[in-house]
């Protein structure tokens, strides 16, 4: 990885380092706590962000994989299923070793799936559900796009709020910490606040080395010129919408994991994380952080969260967010931190055209191995992770 | 199911449905003449019945209703002038975002001016025992009185479009606008009246029926959906089409109602819209698409 | 009647025009000939409104006007048919028409409207015919005479056709030149852009050659059409077997 993105992955350590130190010396290191969360609500924007701002698909119901991700870790981690013991399913699960057994509150005996085992079935339910959903959704654009993403995440917010066994109005509480090494866990106890502000940071500078790395590479490319013009892309051979699909399925899958770290953080969950409310302030955070500005959109998406999570907008909150998204869209379109995104949707294209120039010279002599190691463009979007490298001539 | 049952579902649903489709009209009027999906269509709705409830405090119910509508109306143009016209060749995801916030701001405001209570204008004939008798079942004269305004509404609306000289203007600066700019069309003044009238049909809409569903300061973005779902339906352009299409939304979500928890009510509607564009984008009625996008 | 001068277009970093300066005196009609791409649609719409130039005057009748809004222009008196017709296609042809009279329809000349209407339906008789059909059905050929028509109603002292005979077969080409002949006959000044360029100087007084955004050549259009390089660029083999008519 090229030193300037580690270069800034480190800044980010350095700087989120600075906020803790910050925030404990000043005794107010329940600071921290909001912090963390403000951490895992921007890992749900940078995955939308990869989403509206590389690949151009609107999406208004983002927040609906976030609930997907953290009600269902946390209905499987409550759901007591000590009264299915007998059941052929539950003792294969157990088998397993899939389950865990603790006392409830009141010492009753609970038996219910393990966090470690929610997490991952959570994820996956959500990283199916996106795959599902975005066959047909991504098919359409524009308006289309935007109602269809703003249905489905009214459905689902819908049925968090509808169903009884989710809870309904109040939410699934009591959700057990999700054990790490040596004792420690993710949870809201404040002995462990430092530890999961810094689980919180890994993650998302994680997902930022994953998602940088991306958009350097080939399919980030081939995304931009998705963006940029879908028909030309296809032209040239790029698999749209399979890109598009894969590109949605993985915000999503980030915003699932966000969901499933802070409802164990948190302890629970309620149907306003489902909510089209939720949906729309992670637009408006990729919005002013920048259409394709991934470092742009952590940091808005940080601070504007910490903000409304300490209570700064007061009742304004939504008003707040409505107005942002007004402003930012009359007057900065691009986003208030954006790198000029048309220069490098340009400069992607130029890419794009001159490798595929290159290959069809390249065709007529054998093995042209010189232009075929990892600059051979669109048509080599489909190879992804495998092929020399994705790394970009400067 | 019995025929009294049957009925009053039947009825339901076509009083929802009436109003959905004023909100679908309004969606298309907006669309046809500037290309924008108008998310805060349903604020409109929304403000007609509460702006009309606080002006009945002191004025007789007619007043309050034209009152209601003519606010709303300059709403409807604040919306346009402050935030749509500035915008030069805007990319359809830009109007997207604007109008949503656009559409939190009406609703923040009036969370702010009437809190969440929930009002309602009084009927307009009679009271919520009153009721007439129609087919075996009972039902309330404000259901006629909902169903014949919105129609009525409709049938203005295509009247203006076709005989009146704005209504033509309307309709050259939607096919066209550069043409009709051409022609000395007041093209800008042209979209500000298609808010207008998108407006002031909403309002209208929400004061005839608020009696019967209330409102409240967050009903426009469910109506907004809905709205949406029946524009779409109807191939985004033909009100007779978007009236039909109204009409079956709203008797289908109605007798929903009796197979599915109330909770997933809106749900229907939703799933409807997702079938639609999934399988015919186009609508049930257009014969061709106009790609506007 | 028009007046240019040192007028510069530019699409943001593009300059598409580069002082170009030209005029059109009452009652003629100028032609503007040049390959795709010289800039000369631009050129009527920086006349007609529709884009703002970046430097340069444009005196219509005198008065400055290219800083003015396209309606404004429409109601001083020029009227421009854009390229590739764009009639009104969900109204009738009937509704064009009206459309095109909104501005003296707005100073309240009803009867003169109407008189105007019978003369487009005398000039364009399969428009009488079509009269409540809509525009969307109509042939090429008819929707550029609606279109023609349409511009018309409005009175214009100054009539401005963007490329009239593009994408119509070679009869009604023939057809719509003769028109635009005949317009001019009854009064009308006509400022004609096109890529034909025999057609076009065939019934124009003068002409002006725009090439990248440049006026290259200008003169009457018998010198024009005489010319060497214009024939070799824009009237084909055939022209050179002309007699010469004497050199510019």
């Amino acid at each position: 990885m090229p030193s300037a993105r580690l270069r800034h992955v480190a800044v980010f350590l350095a700087v989120a380092a600075a906020a803790q130190l910050l925030a404990v010396g000043a005794g107010k290191g329940f600071l921290l706590t909001q912090l963390t969360m403000a951490a895992y609500y921007a890992l749900v924007a940078v995955g939308l962000s990869l989403l509206m701002g590389f690949a151009g698909q609107i999406s208004l119901g983002h927040a609906a994989f976030f609930a997907v991700g953290g009600y269902a870790s946390a209905a499987l981690t409550t759901w007591n299923l000590a009264s299915h013991r007998g059941s052929g399913l539950v003792a294969a699960l157990a088998r397993a070793g899939l389950l865990q057994a603790r006392t409830d509150l009141y010492g009753g005996s609970l038996l219910t799936v393990h966090p470690w085992a929610a997490a991952v079935a959570a994820v996956a339910l959500a990283l199916l559900l996106a795959w599902l959903v975005g066959i047909p959704v991504l098919k359409l654009s524009g308006h289309y796009l935007a109602m269809a993403t703003l249905g489905v995440g009214t459905i689902i917010g819908s049925v968090a709020i509808g169903t009884e066994a989710l809870g309904a109005a109040d939410g699934i509480s009591g959700v057990p910490r999700l054990p790490l090494a040596f004792g420690a866990a993710v949870t809201g106890d404040s002995d462990q606040r430092v530890l999961n502000y810094w689980v919180a940071v890994a993650i998302l500078a994680l997902a930022m080395v994953l998602l940088l790395n991306l958009v350097r590479s080939r399919v980030g490319r081939a995304l931009r010129a998705i963006h940029g013009a879908e028909d030309a892309a296809r032209a040239m051979g790029v698999d749209t919408a399979r890109l598009k699909l894969r590109t949605f399925v993985l915000s999503a899958g980030l915003a699932a994991v966000a969901g499933v770290f802070l409802t164990h953080f948190n302890g629970g969950i309620g149907p306003s994380e489902a909510s089209t409310m939720k949906s729309v302030k992670v637009v408006a955070m990729v919005a002013v952080g920048g259409m394709g500005s991934l470092w742009g959109t952590l940091a808005v998406s940080v601070v504007l969260n910490f903000l409304s999570l300490r209570g700064y907008f007061g009742t304004f909150d939504d008003a707040v967010f409505g107005g942002i998204l007004i402003l930012v869209m009359l007057f900065s379109p691009d986003g208030v931190l954006a790198p000029d995104l048309r220069r490098s949707a340009g400069a992607a294209w130029a890419r794009l055209r001159a490798a595929r120039a290159r290959r069809r010279a390249g065709a007529g002599e054998a093995g042209e191995g010189g232009t075929g190691a990892g600059e051979a463009g669109a048509g080599e979007a489909r190879d992804g992770a495998a092929g020399a490298g994705g790394e970009e001539r400067p | 199911m019995a025929r009294e049952l049957l009925v009053q579902y039947l009825i339901a649903g076509l009083t929802y449905g009436v109003i959905y489709a004023v909100v679908g009209i309004g969606f298309n009027i907006i669309y046809n003449a500037t290309g924008i999906i108008n998310f805060a269509q349903g604020e409109f709705v929304m403000l007609g019945g509460m702006i009309a409830v606080t002006l009945h405090g002191f004025l007789p119910l007619p007043a309050a209703i034209a009152g209601a509508v003519v606010l709303t109306m300059a709403v409807g143009a604040l919306v346009e002038m402050l935030f749509i016209r500035w915008l030069v060749k805007p990319s359809v995801l830009r109007m997207i975002i604007i109008t949503i916030g656009v559409s939190i701001l009406l609703r923040e405001a009036a969370l702010l001016l009437w809190g969440n209570a929930v009002r309602a204008l009084p009927y307009f004939t009679g009271n919520e025992v009153t009721s007439v008798g129609i087919l075996g079942a009972r039902v309330s004269p404000q259901v006629l009185w909902a169903v014949g305004v919105c129609l009525a509404l409709v049938a203005a609306i295509t009247a203006w479009f076709r005989w009146t000289s704005w209504g033509r203007q309307m309709r050259a600066c939607a096919a066209n606008r550069v043409a009709a700019s051409l022609c000395g069309l007041p093209t800008r003044n042209l979209v500000t009246l298609s808010f207008v009238l998108s407006a002031g049909m909403g309002a209208l809409a929400g004061c005839v029926v608020s009696p019967i569903t209330q409102t409240q300061y967050s009903v426009g973005a469910g109506l907004a959906i809905k709205g949406f779902t029946v524009a779409i339906l109807g191939g985004l352009g033909n009100s007779l089409a978007a009236v039909a299409a109204g009409l079956l939304l709203g008797v289908l979500e109605s007798f929903s109602v009796s197979l599915l928890p109330t909770a997933y009510k809106d749900a229907i509607s939703i799933a409807v819209l997702l079938l639609i564009l999934f399988v015919r984008p186009t609508g049930l009625f257009a014969a061709r698409l106009t790609s506007r996008v | 009647m028009l007046r240019i001068r040192n007028l510069d277009v530019a699409y943001g970093p593009v300059t598409v025009l580069r002082r170009i300066s030209l005029h059109v005196n009452p009652g003629e009609v100028v032609a503007i000939v040049g390959a795709n791409g010289a800039g000369k649609t631009t050129l009527l719409k920086a006349v007609s409104g529709l884009v703002r130039p970046r430097a340069g005057e444009i005196a219509l009748q005198g008065r400055e006007v290219s800083r003015e809004s396209a309606e404004r222009i429409v109601a001083l008196g020029c009227s421009h048919v854009p390229e590739g017709r764009q009639v009104f296609a969900s109204m009738s042809v009937h509704e064009n028409l009206l459309m095109g009279a909104h501005v003296q329809l707005r100073r309240g000349r009803k009867d003169q409207v109407k008189a105007d209407l019978e003369r487009v339906y005398r000039l364009f008789p399969v428009l009488e015919k079509r009269q409540r059909q809509f525009a969307g059905t109509l042939s090429g050929g008819e929707q550029q005479m609606l279109a023609m028509g349409r511009a018309l109603m409005a009175r214009p002292a100054l009539l401005m056709l963007d490329e009239p005979s593009m994408g119509l077969a070679p009869l009604v080409m023939k057809d719509i030149f003769a028109t635009v002949s005949r317009i001019s006959a009854e009064g009308s000044t006509v400022l004609l852009v096109e890529q034909n360029a025999r057609g076009a100087l065939k019934i124009a007084h003068r002409g002006y050659v725009l090439e990248t955004g440049r006026i290259v050549l200008s003169g009457t259009a018998e010198e024009l059409l005489a010319n060497r390089d214009v024939q070799r660029a824009y009237l084909g083999r055939e022209a050179a077997a002309e007699p010469e008519r004497g050199r510019p």
